[in-house]
């Protein structure tokens, strides 16, 4: 976090002021380890097994926070027969089909909740997860109409879309047995499950000593309770694997267990990987969303606003009034165009096919089923995974458009590619037509940043942005209205959804800037009588409201932006409500009727965050209790209620349709309803936990430019990972290009421990080849400490660090760590992995076309070494 | 004015000719806090439009602007080192694997006793009403004198151009009652600004408080009024010795001895005088 986020890690630094511990579980020694109590060296990509093992040594010592466990989370909750675990199927749960390499998981449910009604229900079949969260770098655009090639219609979507902000939907309150005794309780199955994550199986597979082990386990939980609480903080970079979701839901579990959610202190925040993604994904530059984590409706089973919003209507909690969300958008969008008559303009929204996330649609571009492209302030030549794929990719459009600061890899590499180099592209070949548009910067422009809070800032322009440079608002604005024009007076039914937009906002300034706050205030949402929304509490769903977005109404509230609130610290509350404004309604906690016992009152003085106050009958607190705010604590609610009315008063997850958190998710999740450790499809071991190897619905890429290191092989003995350094900013486009950051961290780099360098012959500063049956990439050499020999089982292994920041353009450049990442992902959210296996030699690469030799041969001994496992491995190439 | 070139010296600002002047100001900087995150560096070449002082990898861990000079005038310094501790939470700093890597931000000192100040033959180098010292470019002729002067290697000339650069401890922020950029800058407060003597008893807390929690190791570097130079207006609150940071141990202004020297000097060339008229006097008619 301080290598990363170094301005958020002042608040982690304050809170050690202030005595907190703090504790960093990374592969790498990095300047947040510098700073902690404890640094944790860890094998990338073994965090279930870390994680899995606090949870059992929480379950196993009674360590939970029992009162909190029983009424909040679905601990008593008891799931069907038909269940079957990981330890009674090898590595697998129940309804697992290796034909198809997805999971039905009906045999996941409560018992007696029969499957929802077939009708509206959307989709039981196909699991996906809320709030999906793929961290790309700010939105590319899929441009071309097309829906994503034969190929990828087998990888259908993986639906994480489809539950929406709600959470997924379970049919009704499953039984519970309080005293967790019940063999098929969630708790009794949890115990189960996570027996096997033991202090010695944590040695054997992440490289951490047991005693290591226990010093941050008896940290952990002696920190949390009625009196303390701990926060898990990670940068998105634990979502970059194949099992991405469930290793936030190992966190998940253990923060629940442990009675460290919606409370003061508490929680798990994302650092997203740069300013706003929060904001991006609220309202979305992802395929599969509507702004507020509405789903983005489906071509075969939504052919009206009924089936669409049919799923929810019934189910408990606020998600139980999406259609009060759907319809106030669609006015939003398409204004008095939409009527009750027409069905709000529901038919103009765009559907889903398939699945037509970012790496499908690259590999549709190499198939010639994407025509064209957008970048918007992403540089996937240097900052996705595989870039050998992207780049192919990239050269097979008819046309790209390129908004950025500097011209990017993205934009230039059609004359100076990798694969230029050696043949493998021809410049007279390519026929894609770049069109590079500057951009302004944050500074030269109004805006709202979202933060991993959900707090929105306001920052203001500070100057006119120089030259051609715009803003992202103005050149989508004049894009549509140049677009509008030129369909102006078509009477093709086809071309209504763009003229019927709303699309009028007022300009200002010497570049007709548009007014980036009336956009606001349209996101916000206005009422019948054109005045800005305090709450979406007031959004109807006859057509009377409009709202952009509706888990930011209120932040236009009063027709003030409150999201340029900047009243100081000292002047108001320690929760500080006046600065900036947070969705939803202002609260800073989600959830935080958990912040308060059964009863209502806090679990302790120090920890009294929000509570019951019952002489005035309302939920009070230091923040905006997030809880119907008269509904006592004791309220059951009647039989068949549905939406808001059916949350019971101890029932603090609001948004969940049981109002408990999930321990066990029995519907919601492609890769089971349990986090389970599995290895990274590329691991120099086998699995030492079960007998399945590799998640097994990770969705994996079959190419011949996407070849995997074989489990194991003694021709890639090593483990890399990929990391950033403070000094420069993701894929470099907005640091490689300016002196101050370049001369911080001037060089690629690969950092080895003094073991690895004794073992290759590598020297400090020196030269050495990182190798995959991708490519060869080359980077000087640290040498140094920070990076640990880990001792796994018997052996010791070695693990290499890649920062990702270098490409061929800018006043530093160097060769792409994301050249050497495998292309695998995640079946909820369709992430990539950033972990592999590779071998290192000292000195440079072989350039030209003897760099596809140099892999070939890599290719070819480690078919090899595969055919003959006790075969002897040469350590020169 | 009391023109000493050494020794204790309370008032810098009025000792330099300013009636009425604001307190001095100076920098603490806190190492213990630091993250390395070099925001200081960016900051300061940002607001004093520094330019970039070359584009290669040092090798030396994250340290490639390596010290400071004419073009880096806030450098941090990045140090890695085994310490042989057992896995156990130890307090601040103190990685349980037996690993550390103290980062430090370097800046010039503002000495109480500025030897280059002392030897500038131009009238360049000038000590500011806050008690800073600053060099003026549009002074300085380049003949380098204060480069050898500084015991701490900090002033430097700019290849290309001659003339020597330094902080100025943002002396055009100080003037309109803004803090220096670095200062500004720092996300951990690493780098506070303010009144010397506020900053001094500030460290002196700080460094009870580290004791307290057991980091023993804890000292502080160019508090002390009574050093070498007189005391620093930028100090630091170190965590190992100073050579382990690249700073000399003992600073002592070089100009110390020049009164002591200068009556040498002229003790000798009296006697050579004596010795040449006695030449004349004892000649044999």
């Amino acid at each position: 976090m301080a290598e990363c986020h170094p301005v958020g890690f002042q608040w982690v630094m304050e809170a050690k002021a202030r005595g907190a511990t703090l504790i960093h579980v990374d592969p790498r020694f990095t300047r947040t380890s510098a700073m902690a109590d404890i640094h944790v060296p860890i094998r990338a990509g073994t965090d279930i097994a870390f994680l899995g093992a606090l949870v059992n040594h929480v379950l196993l010592n009674e360590l939970d926070f029992r009162e909190y466990v029983v009424a909040y989370t679905n601990a008593a909750s008891i799931v069907g027969e038909d269940f079957k675990d990981t330890e009674e199927l090898g590595g697998v749960f129940s309804g697992f089909d290796p034909d198809t390499g997805k999971y039905d998981s009906s045999s996941w449910q409560y018992e007696g909740v029969t499957e929802a009604a077939a009708a509206g229900q959307r989709d039981p079949s196909l699991p996906g997860t809320p709030g999906s969260d793929e961290d790309l770098e700010s939105g590319a655009a899929e441009s071309g109409s097309d829906s994503a090639g034969s190929e990828h219609e087998a990888h259908e979507a993986g639906r994480s879309e489809t539950a929406g902000s709600g959470g997924p939907t379970v049919g009704s309150k499953p039984p519970r047995d309080e005293t967790l005794q019940h063999p098929r309780c969630v708790y009794q199955i949890l115990k189960r499950h996570y027996a096997r994550y033991t202090p010695e199986m944590v040695e054997r597979v992440c490289g951490i000593s047991q005693a290591q082990f226990a010093q941050v386990a008896d940290v952990l939980t002696r920190n949390s309770g009625p009196d303390r609480t701990a926060a898990f903080c990670y940068a998105v970079g634990w979502t970059q694997h194949s099992v991405g979701v469930q290793n936030i839901r190992t966190a998940a579990i253990l923060q629940a267990l442990l009675g460290n959610m919606g409370r003061p202190g508490g929680g798990i925040m994302a650092l997203r990987g740069h300013a706003s993604i929060q904001g991006s994904t609220d309202i979305p530059t992802l395929y599969n969303l509507l702004p507020g984590y509405i789903p983005m409706p489906h071509a075969a089973h939504h052919e009206d606003l009924d089936s669409f919003v049919a799923a929810d209507a019934g189910s408990t909690g606020y998600w139980g009034n999406m259609r009060d969300y759907a319809v106030s958008l669609l006015k939003s969008y398409w204004g008095d165009a939409a009527t009750a008559d027409n069905d709000f303009c529901f038919d103009y929204l765009p559907r889903l096919t398939g699945d037509h996330s970012t790496y499908p649609t690259v590999l549709g571009q190499i198939e010639g089923s994407v025509k064209g492209y957008f970048l918007v302030g992403e540089n996937p030549a240097v900052g996705s995974s595989n870039g050998k794929l992207q780049r192919l990719g990239l050269a097979n459009l008819d046309w790209l458009v390129v908004r950025d600061f500097n011209l990017i890899e993205s934009a230039t590499f059609w004359k100076d590619a990798p694969e230029i180099a050696t043949g493998e592209l021809v410049t007279e070949d390519i026929g894609t037509e770049v069109f590079f548009l500057p951009a302004a910067a944050h500074t030269e422009k109004s805006g709202s940043f979202t933060n991993t809070q959900r707090m929105l800032q306001w920052h203001h322009k500070a100057v006119e942005p120089p030259g051609d440079c715009r803003s992202d608002l103005e050149f989508y604005y004049d894009l549509g209205k140049r677009m509008r024009a030129s369909l102006a007076g078509s009477t093709d039914e086809l071309d209504r959804p763009l003229l019927d937009l709303t699309w009028d906002y007022p300009e200002h300034g010497p570049t007709d800037e548009p007014s980036a706050e009336a956009v606001l205030r349209e996101i916000n949402g206005v009422g019948p009588d054109g005045a800005a929304l305090s709450s979406y509490t007031e959004l109807k769903d006859d057509g009377s409201t409009a709202c952009g977005c509706w888990i930011y109404c209120g932040v236009y509230a009063d027709e003030t932006n409150q999201a340029a609130r900047r009243k100081p610290g000292q002047e108001q509350s320690w929760v500080a409500p006046e600065w900036g404004w947070a969705w939803p309604a202002n609260r800073r906690i989600l959830y935080n009727r958990a912040s308060a016992d059964p009863d209502g009152k806090p679990w302790s003085e120090r920890k009294a965050y929000v509570w019951w106050d019952a002489e005035q009958g309302k939920w009070t607190g230091h923040d905006v209790p997030d809880f119907v705010v008269d509904r006592p604590p004791d309220y059951e609610p009647p039989e068949g209620a549905t939406g808001p009315d059916a949350i019971g008063g101890r029932d603090p997850f609001v948004m969940q349709t049981d109002g408990k958190a999930w321990l066990f998710a029995p519907v919601g999740l492609a890769d089971g309803p349990m986090p389970t450790h599995y290895e990274p499809p590329e691991s120099p071991v086998s699995n030492s936990m079960y007998e399945q190897q590799n998640n097994p619905a990770r969705e994996p890429i079959e190419r011949p430019e996407n070849p995997l290191n074989p489990t194991g092989s003694p021709v890639f003995p090593y483990v890399f990972t990929s990391y950033r350094l403070t000094e420069h900013h993701t894929a470099g486009g907005m640091s490689r290009s300016l002196p101050y950051l370049a001369e911080l961290q001037p060089e690629m780099f690969c950092e080895v421990s003094p073991r690895l360098a004794q073992q290759r012959g590598l020297i400090n500063g020196g030269w050495a080849t990182i190798v995959t049956e991708r490519t060869a990439i080359e980077a000087r050499v640290l040498v140094t400490e920070r990076v640990r020999s880990l001792r796994i089982g018997d052996r010791m292994l070695e693990q290499v660090g890649l920062p990702y920041h270098w490409g061929g353009n800018g006043l530093t450049t160097g060769d792409s760590t994301n050249d050497l990442v495998n292309l695998t992902l995640d079946p909820n959210v369709h992430i990539q992995g950033k972990v592999g296996t590779c071998d290192v030699q000292p000195g440079r690469r072989p350039v030209g076309p003897a760099l596809i030799a140099y892999v070939e041969r890599y290719r070819q001994r480690a078919a090899e070494a595969a055919a003959t496992p006790s075969g002897t491995e040469g350590s020169h190439a | 004015m009391s023109n000493s070139l050494a020794g204790r010296l309370d008032d810098v600002a009025g000792d330099a000719g300013y009636h009425d002047h604001p307190p001095r100001m100076g920098f603490f900087t806190d190492t213990s806090i630091c993250i390395g995150c070099k925001a200081c560096e960016v900051a300061c070449k940002e607001w004093n439009q520094v330019p970039e002082d070359g584009i290669s990898l040092s090798g030396m861990s994250y340290d490639n602007s390596l010290m400071l000079g004419a073009d880096t005038w806030r450098h941090v310094a990045f140090v890695e080192k085994t310490v042989p501790t057992e896995p156990a939470i130890t307090g601040v700093d103190q990685a349980a694997d037996g690993l550390q890597w103290l980062m430090a931000s370097d800046v010039c000192k503002h000495c109480t006793h500025a030897a280059c100040l002392d030897v500038c033959p131009t009238g360049s180098l000038f000590r500011t009403e806050f008690g800073t010292v600053v060099v003026q470019e549009d002074i300085c002729n380049g003949c380098g004198y204060c480069v050898p002067a500084c015991p701490y290697g900090v002033i430097d000339q700019r290849e290309d151009d001659g003339r020597v650069f330094k902080c100025t401890l943002c002396y055009d922020r100080l003037s309109v009652g803004e803090e220096p950029a670095c200062a500004k800058a720092c996300p951990t407060d690493s780098i506070q600004f303010g009144e010397l003597s506020e900053l001094r008893q500030r460290a002196e807390h700080r460094v009870a408080e580290l004791h307290d929690k057991g980091v023993d190791v804890a000292r502080l570097y160019g508090q002390d009024p009574d050093d070498g130079v007189g005391g620093d207006g930028a100090f630091f609150l170190l965590l190992d010795d100073a050579e382990v940071y690249g700073l000399p141990p003992d600073p002592v202004v070089t100009t110390r001895d020049l009164p002591a020297m200068w009556r040498h000097v002229g003790m000798a060339a009296l006697g050579l005088v004596g010795a040449g008229i006695a030449a004349f006097i004892g000649r044999p008619r």
